[in-house]
């Protein structure tokens, strides 16, 4: 298999990507995406990729990259679709939603006033986020009025594209931590927990210490779901435990990051994806 | 091993023959470098900060 690897950041994952396929017997071809360039009118330079797996790090070239390739025929891992799914938090509760997928009650509002009202609904404290972001950036605890009419000013003045659609979630009283689970083709073989017992944002980026995950069936199947109503092939889920509804899933990366989970379970990430992205490919 | 220059502090940046375009260098001056291709030939230079967009 000639496996094309998009990057913009060479993170251990995708080092680790390329080592695996290699150890597999696979072709790697780095594809660095800020070396990349397209044009229409002209033959693609890079010929007999089996299959192009999307690792960049900026939504912005995932969704561009993963989308050219696709146009150009190529099988990729995950598609632009699903990205858009994933990238977009108000795209994917939206779909979790609809599909009766247990979420955190969630609200959006365009207009400051509106953002309140919504607010004054869910209860304090509740949280705001980007529709955009990631590793629990800006994601805020709203404890009133005042502290939500701050975060609003504060997401007005950022240059984030979508700064004028407020996200606002309850505030699931979940124990210090949440669920990372995977989806890998047809199955979501490893997980962990994400603990933090010092601050409530339970993201790796912010401090929080991985441990292994002991998937129950309940949630294999939650996972699964999941990824039906998303797309994808590869899948990073994020899952809240609350104490009286159970499993609420929180979000879904498209692109997601797996050196703690490796590290903690001992098990082998890249090279279990790649085995079955091989699978796919040959079916 | 490649030597190059750091284009902070101008001191020695070693790089490994076979790096990738995309790595990143924590150089002692403090400079955090990303390795790309110049013209074929291995470069550093500083790395990109990160972006609002930039995550899993």
């Amino acid at each position: 298999m000639i496996l094309g690897v998009t990057y913009d950041l060479l993170r251990w994952e995708e080092k680790n990507l390329i080592q695996e396929a290699n150890k597999l017997g696979h072709k790697v071809v780095p594809i660095y995406t800020k070396d990349f360039y397209y044009i229409s009118s002209e033959d693609f330079q890079i010929q007999g990729l089996d299959v192009v797996l999307q690792r960049n790090t900026s939504h912005q070239r995932a969704l561009s990259t993963s989308a050219i390739f696709e146009g150009l025929g190529y099988k990729v891992v995950n598609d632009s679709r699903t990205l858009v799914n994933c990238e977009n938090k108000l795209i994917t509760t939206m779909l979790l939603s609809s599909h009766d997928i247990p979420i955190p009650k969630t609200g959006f509002a365009f207009s400051k006033e509106k953002s309140i009202e919504l607010a004054n609904k869910l209860g304090y404290p509740s949280v705001i986020k980007p529709i955009e972001g990631s590793w629990g950036r800006m994601v805020a605890k709203v404890t009133d009025e005042d502290t939500l009419r701050s975060f609003m000013e504060y997401q007005d003045f950022t240059t984030l594209s979508a700064k004028y659609i407020y996200y606002i979630q309850e505030f699931v009283k979940k124990p210090d931590r949440d669920i990372r689970i995977f989806v890998i083709g047809d199955e979501a073989p490893v997980g962990i927990y994400r603990v933090n017992s010092k601050n409530w944002r339970t993201n790796t980026a912010l401090g929080a210490i991985a441990e292994p995950l002991k998937i129950d069936e309940e949630l294999q199947d939650l996972a699964l779901k999941v990824k039906d109503i998303i797309g994808g092939f590869f899948l990073g889920i994020d899952v809240f435990e609350d104490p009286e509804r159970g499993y609420l899933v929180d979000e879904v990366n498209g692109v997601p990051e797996y050196k703690n989970t490796v590290r903690v379970n001992q098990f082998n990430v890249s090279s279990y994806l790649i085995k079955k992205i091989e699978e796919w490919i040959r079916k | 091993m490649v030597t190059l220059k750091c284009p902070v502090c101008g001191g020695q940046v070693t790089v490994e023959d076979d790096a990738l375009p995309g790595e990143i260098i924590e150089h002692d001056c403090g400079a955090q470098l990303e390795v790309y291709n110049d013209n074929g030939r291995l470069a550093v230079r500083l790395a990109e900060q990160v972006g609002e967009d930039w995550g899993e």
